[in-house]
């Protein structure tokens, strides 16, 4: 227990600076096979949305196709990029690709097979969905998913480019 | 530990400096899950009260970062542990800790202490946790990641692995050591740079040390037994366009273990899939064959202690309560040869069959069986138990399900889904229940409906009827849920055993909660009757015995 004590009180030594969660850094891999660093994210300055997910989770899967009624105007109005990260492990992973084309998702979906980005992101878990303002820094972020709450995200949204 | 600490602590001191002159700030995250449950006895329905009356599980990870450093723990508490969780996890402590060194341009990524791991598809080696279920092998030891360049990648790992908890992490007897690469031959090839066929073939070695000794056999028979145990890998991932293909084989040298029955044949697996799309049909084709590739750092142990790989099981992972807690399936661990095959396809918006908003169809087939083996006898039979004849299928069945389902919104305000699935389940492959034993033949019907009854206020329920003529009869499941975004639920859950041939065992299982949620903080209560059943996270799976009373649940991450 000493212990704990002493590396708590080192870690809020150290962080005197500390400030709003950024992304951290995790190699993940898009559904073209191409490697993409989560440290990279990037929209020109537009905010970005970051859902956790995975293909046997329901309420992920309501709210990902829900927010395609509204990505589009979204888009239009706020410029926003919404990034769906995928935890399925290896038993699942296959099914992601197909799920996510017969449910015509624009997203861009990334593969974190191994649930590195989801721990790194204090992800306990989905559905867990993050809002990023222009500079990357998350702003927002919603844990659960129940009908209407688009309308809260589009509201934090709206704040971002006002 | 108390070492460690001091080389976290050192560590972090020594990089202020060098960091400070960066303008990035460090930063706390972490996380708090917290899950209390009192109990009370309920005879009818099996549900005992523990000796300490109430259980609480408690963790919170704290990781800090500046720049490429980050370092933190878990702190972990079972007081004492709710039931359904491995019994032997108890008190509290720090069970994780780890500090990493990460610098993206030199490409070298450098962990001390804990850490979770997969090489491939992790049928080598899967370090990893699904807490709710109380599973963590966490490998405790150094890991180092190069990047030379783009598109190579080599991990080196080199640890023991987490097995239980006592005031503290104990980790388990054998040492693990692995390497695995991976290459972007589209990064490496100038030919292929521009090619639309994208290759990544990757390779793994991983080997586990234990203290042997001898094992006797047919009585007579003395056998040494190997203290270190190879297994090797290679594979390729494919990509052409959005089609996506994958292959892998395995192999294990002997490796005589509880699981196996300490028979010294040589494991190996072969699997495969294939997905893509032809037109607005999408698909996804998987096969797979594992023989004797349980793989564990203490060849004494079972279940979910100590494994270093782990072997997916290619059946669909349910997600209605009904099918998922009362015939979940998973991997033989000692062989099976499986397959599954699913169809996806949207009828278009607007159109006349798909409504306004599109329907949404799948199919579902997959199937496991029994390998095509033989048994050997004599000396023979004794030391190797068996052969392989084929990558094909045995004689017995392990499961089998197809299901269909279709999901169409009906206006802004409705939205329903539906499904059916014919389930042949065999006991003996997968024990799920005592009380039969053979192969179950199950019908499954689920409704699903949404209606938004006002302004971010919506009332979603669910009903399932499960009808077999073996194991428990007959079941039928009705949820309700009501929820005010972006705050408030509450739901009921009552489930209902009314084919049971036993009539005194046609018991309501009526359980209800309600919960609060605030960003990334949620609070739960619920009171009830649960049954007993199996639960799964992700594919793993977890027996939960009945229980009665209430429970409350905290999770939070800043």
């Amino acid at each position: 227990m000493k212990h704990l004590y002493i590396f708590t009180l080192l870690v809020f030594s150290l962080s005197f600076n500390a400030s709003a969660q950024t992304i951290p850094s995790v190699q993940l891999e898009n559904l073209a096979g191409e490697n993409i660093n989560t440290g990279d994210f990037d929209n020109d300055g537009a905010p970005i949305i970051i859902c956790f997910w995975a293909t046997w989770c329901s309420p992920c899967k309501r709210e990902l196709n829900n927010y395609m009624d509204f990505y589009a105007d979204w888009q239009d109005e706020t410029g926003v990029k919404l990034i769906a990260i995928s935890i399925d492990d290896s038993r699942s992973i296959s099914r992601v690709a197909p799920y996510v084309m017969s449910s015509g998702w624009e997203y861009e979906v990334l593969l974190d097979t191994g649930k590195e980005f989801a721990r790194a992101m204090q992800v306990i878990n989905v559905p867990h969905t993050f809002l990023l303002d222009g500079n990357g820094k998350v702003v927002w972020s919603h844990n659960n998913y129940a009908e209407g709450d688009e309308e809260e995200l589009y509201e934090e949204l709206l704040k971002l480019v006002k | 530990m108390k070492r460690l600490l001091i080389v976290l602590g050192l560590a972090g001191y020594l990089c202020t400096p060098v960091i400070s002159q960066n303008t990035e700030p460090g930063v706390v995250t972490g996380n708090v899950s917290m899950l209390w449950q009192s109990y009370q006895a309920d005879a009818l329905i099996g549900a005992v009260v523990p000796p300490s009356k109430t259980g609480f599980n408690a963790y919170s990870n704290l990781n800090y970062t500046m720049g490429n450093f980050s370092a933190g723990i878990r702190y972990e508490a079972y007081l004492n542990s709710v039931l359904g969780f491995p019994g032997r996890f108890k008190g509290t402590g720090i069970g994780y800790r780890y500090a990493r060194w990460s610098d993206r341009e030199k490409g070298v990524d450098v962990t001390v202490g804990n850490f979770y791991e997969q090489f491939g598809a992790g049928t080598l080696l899967r370090a990893y946790e699904e807490r709710n279920l109380g599973l963590d092998n966490a490998l405790d030891g150094f890991r180092i990641i190069l990047r030379p360049i783009d598109p190579i990648q080599i991990k080196v790992v080199y640890g023991k692995q987490r097995l239980d908890f006592n005031d503290g992490l104990i980790n388990g007897e054998g040492i693990i050591r692995g390497v695995n690469t991976e290459l972007d031959l589209n990064g490496l090839l100038p030919f292929l740079a521009d090619s639309k066929l994208k290759i990544k073939p990757d390779f793994s070695f991983v080997s586990k040390f234990q203290e042997g000794g001898n094992i006797i056999q047919e009585d007579t028979l003395i056998l040494t037994l190997p203290q270190n145990v190879g297994a090797w890998e290679y594979g390729s991932k494919f990509q052409y366009g959005m089609w996506r293909g994958g292959i892998e084989y395995s192999k294990k040298i002997n490796d005589p273990s509880a699981d196996n029955g300490y028979i010294y044949k040589e494991g190996e697996a072969l699997m495969y899939f294939l997905s893509g799309n032809v037109k607005k049909l999408n698909f996804v084709f998987q096969r797979a064959t594992t023989d004797n590739m349980s793989f564990r750092s203490d060849r004494d142990l079972l279940l979910f202690d100590a494994p270093i790989n782990n072997i997916p099981s290619i059946t669909r992972a349910h997600t209605y309560n009904l099918a998922a807690t009362l015939y979940p399936y998973a991997t033989v661990i000692n062989g099976e040869s499986s397959f599954r095959g699913e169809l996806y396809y949207s009828i278009a918006r607007g159109s006349k069959l798909g409504g306004k908003y599109g329907t949404k169809m799948s199919l579902t087939f997959a199937t496991s069986y029994s390998l095509d083996t033989t048994n050997l006898s004599g000396l023979d039979g004794a030391i190797y138990g068996y052969e392989r004849n084929s990558w094909g299928f045995g004689d017995s069945l392990n499961v089998q399900d197809i299901s269909f389902d279709i999901e169409r919104k009906f206006s802004k305000n409705f939205k329903a889904k539906a499904m059916y699935m014919n389930l042949q389940f065999n006991t003996l492959a997968t024990p799920v229940t005592t009380d039969f034993k053979g192969i179950v033949f199950a019908d499954l019907f689920v409704l699903e409906t949404q209606f938004k009854t006002a302004k971010r206020q919506s009332l979603r329920t669910e009903f399932q009827v499960l009808l077999t003529e073996q194991d428990k009869g007959d079941w039928a499941t009705v949820v309700a849920e009501y929820t005010w975004s972006p705050h408030w639920f509450v739901s009921v859950i009552d489930q209902y055993n009314f084919g049971n041939p036993d009539e005194a065992k046609r018991v309501h299982y009526l359980y209800g909660s309600a919960g609060y949620i605030n960003g990334a903080h949620r609070l739960s209560v619920g009171y009830g009757k649960r049954r007993e059943g199996i639960f799964c996270v992700g594919g793993v799976c977890r027996t939960v015995p009945a229980s009665n009373g209430f429970e409350v649940a905290f999770t939070s991450s800043f």
